[in-house]
């Protein structure tokens, strides 16, 4: 039952989701009057949710590569400080994305724990801040100039034209209100992945959902409730001031918004570019808010410039730099006030042993090792502790931190092939991996690089081995080797107190 | 997606019905009028009755149009532009029905001489109808052809307070009864009248046109 109680501060960046961030999907359509608000929001309502389950897993695993919250009441007290902060900061009148507060709330837990916080994922989510709005003023500019040469050329009625833009408005809605969930989820519910407090839900025996796939759902009927009960008042008050467009530069404004989203949450797209030998785009949590305000200004700028409010561009810098700041902050003093007044675990007790092994495999990554060689056999108990461990013996910079947290967590791993062969969502094995793998059942590891090598050493089709560049790592690989390290994990990492 | 629009369609044929209508009463102006000039009352007054009949059908197809745009709450953006249209396109019918009346009413003795002005007068005005209408049609389909026509409106609008101005002039300078001068001008005065109320509808149209760009 704690588990809801933890949850909860999730639920409600959800609703908080769900209630001012309709608007970007039918804010045009509903305050023109092209859409009533009750069809608005059972269409946003069910594809939110539906984009939630289906195709929450890419946006969240960056997030997870930011900081892995391990703990629920670490969850807990992230969440809830980074929905206080959003809340005090639209109270306020100040511009505030959930996404970036919540960046903000991970860092924040990062900093806290002494947990190492990926610099590169941290700069990939930090550009897509900027060439988010970017791209939906370029895709919003062009689909303009493209939609009224198709225009001049049709010759519509005004009545046909408008029934075209209505059913249009309602379809990319619906698409927008997908990939708003799949893409959002991630703040409202990727904090929690880490210590998922559900296990499988079997349904009539039709279908599995697992306890991730059961986060999502919840985050997003949270998100649904959130369009219902409060959209309708956001739609009428905000969107009135921000979308005082016509319909069918609404609907061009969406359909940027659709390619944006689409663009920072497809992981069919990332797979393609990745086989394609193309460099991908990450898949990161924006704000709705900033690309529509991106695309509205790309429309302003195709018909001439005239009417943009350039003050507006100055906020949403402002909220950049604040939000992510603020809600550290937030993060960090709550942090410490869960864990030393009400004595709650907010970070699992991790353990981190330096041995020849972990400092061959430091060298293999490209790490000088040399200087650790004082610490062999030794563990280290606290990531804090291990942290402060490894200043001591040399100024490590945060990307050398992530390497050396990744390769001493002592992270007991039995390969059991019989729980993963019988896995509700199966693994995506070839016949040589499925061999490979059943080979090393039994076999225990201490660290996740060793069974990843093993793997490696057992059959090459397993992928590139550990170590090698994020950038160049498939997706797919990543995510076959973090599902098993969750199935092959002695203790899991849920941690209620 | 052709089954979804029929009922748009529908609406669409029905405008279009609206707008011819107009066209046909400003053609029935301009054959009664020649009619009367010529002194065959008896077509003039044919004329007369199928242009009341007009008058009347499109005002039911005009309430019929604006009842469907506001209860199936199509074109939301331009509901009032159109709505407004359709009621100033409505008075300028109801001003070539009111002025044909007129003439059968007060029967003007129109000398000779005045008869070309006149009918010169009736074609300028209605060719700016024509063009009013023309400009209407735009306006739902084409709106950058919107500005030719509402041009032609103008530059016939123009015409027909020339050859007003000609009839005035050329009245109050013969010699004739002060009521007979005084009748011919308030004709003269009503039929300009018809391009007038045209010219404003053009005016509303130019505006609605800016709206309707996206």
């Amino acid at each position: 039952m704690i588990e809801w109680l933890y949850i909860s501060t999730g639920l409600f960046l959800g609703w908080s989701l769900g209630a001012n961030h309709a608007v970007n999907v039918f804010g045009s359509a509903v305050s023109s009057r092209m859409v009533r608000f009750r069809t608005a929001a059972i269409v946003a309502g069910v594809f939110a949710i539906l984009g939630a389950v289906i195709s929450g897993a890419g946006t969240t695993r960056t997030l997870t590569t930011l900081g892995a919250v391990n703990a629920l009441a670490g969850c807990f007290t992230v969440a809830l400080a980074v929905g206080l902060t959003v809340t005090w900061m639209t109270m306020i009148r100040l511009p505030v994305s959930t996404s970036q507060a919540v960046v903000g709330g991970i860092v924040g837990w990062n900093l806290f724990t002494g947990s190492p916080t990926d610099t590169y994922s941290l700069s990939r989510i930090v550009s897509t801040w900027l060439v988010g709005p970017l791209l939906s003023a370029l895709f919003g500019f062009l689909a303009f100039k493209v939609v009224t040469a198709l225009l001049r050329g049709r010759r519509l009625h005004i009545l046909t034209l408008d029934a075209h833009t209505r059913t249009w408005l309602l379809v990319l809605g619906a698409v927008a209100s997908y990939l708003l969930g799949a893409n959002n989820i991630a703040n409202v519910m990727g904090m929690f992945v880490p210590a998922v407090p559900f296990g499988d839900v079997p349904f009539n025996g039709l279908f599995t959902l697992s306890g991730t796939r059961m986060l999502f759902f919840l985050g997003g009927l949270a998100i649904a409730v959130g369009i219902l009960t409060y959209g309708e008042q956001v739609m009428k008050t905000v969107g009135r001031d921000l979308y005082k467009i016509t319909p069918l530069a609404g609907l061009v404004v969406v359909f940027a918004e659709v390619l944006v989203l689409f663009l920072f949450t497809s992981e069919s797209l990332e797979s393609f570019l990745l086989h394609a030998g193309l460099p991908t785009i990450p898949l990161v949590p924006l704000s709705s808010t900033q690309v529509v305000i991106g695309a509205v200004i790309g429309v302003g700028l195709a018909k001439g410039g005239r009417g943009i409010n350039y003050s507006v561009l100055g906020k949403i810098a402002g909220g950049w730099a604040v939000a992510p700041v603020v809600a550290g902050l937030s993060c960090y003093i709550a942090l410490f006030v869960v864990q030393n007044v009400f004595e709650l675990e907010v970070v699992k007790t991790s353990s981190y042993v330096i041995d020849t092994g972990v400092r061959q495999e430091l060298s293999r990554r490209g790490l000088d090792s040399r200087a650790l060689a004082t610490l062999d056999g030794k563990t280290i108990v606290g990531s804090a502790q291990f942290r402060q461990t490894l200043q001591r013996i040399h100024p490590w910079s945060e990307k050398e931190m992530v390497v050396l947290f990744d390769c001493a967590d002592l992270d007991t791993l039995v390969v059991d092939t019989v729980q993963a062969f019988t896995q509700s969502e199966p693994l995506p094995l070839t016949p040589q991996q499925h061999q490979s793998l059943a080979a090393l059942h039994g076999s225990m590891f201490e660290h996740r690089w060793e069974l990843d090598q093993a793997l490696v050493t057992a059959d090459s089709t397993w992928g590139e081995p550990a170590g090698t560049s994020p950038r160049k790592q498939s997706a797919a690989f990543r995510q076959l080797r973090e599902r098993l390290h969750e199935i092959f994990r002695v203790h899991p990492q849920l941690s209620v107190r | 997606m052709d089954i979804l629009l029929r009922n748009t369609h529908g609406l669409e044929r029905q405008i279009d019905d609206y707008l011819d209508l107009v066209i046909r009463g400003s053609l029935l102006f301009r054959e009664g009028l020649k009619c009367y000039c010529s002194g065959d009352l008896e077509h003039f007054s044919a004329n007369l009755r199928d242009l009341d009949a007009i008058e009347s059908t499109a005002d039911v197809q005009r309430r019929a149009i604006e009842t469907r745009l506001y209860s199936e709450t199509l074109i939301p953006e331009s509901r009032g532009d159109v709505l407004g249209l359709l009621e100033s396109i409505d008075r300028v019918l109801n001003r070539i029905a009111e002025t044909l009346t007129q003439f059968d009413v007060e029967m003007p003795d129109l000398i000779e001489e005045l008869k070309p002005l006149f009918l010169e007068l009736t074609d300028a005005s209605m060719a700016a109808v024509e063009s009013m209408v023309s400009a209407g049609r735009s306006y739902f389909r084409d709106p950058e052809r919107v500005r030719d026509h509402i041009n032609k409106a103008m530059f016939y609008e123009h015409e027909a307070d020339l050859r007003g101005d000609q009839i005035k002039r050329t009245v109050f300078r013969m010699d004739l009864d002060l009521s007979n001068k005084i009748h011919m001008r308030y004709f003269a005065f009503h039929i300009e009248g018809i391009s007038d109320e045209a010219e404003d509808v053009c005016d509303r149209l130019a505006i609605a046109t800016i709206k309707r760009s996206l």
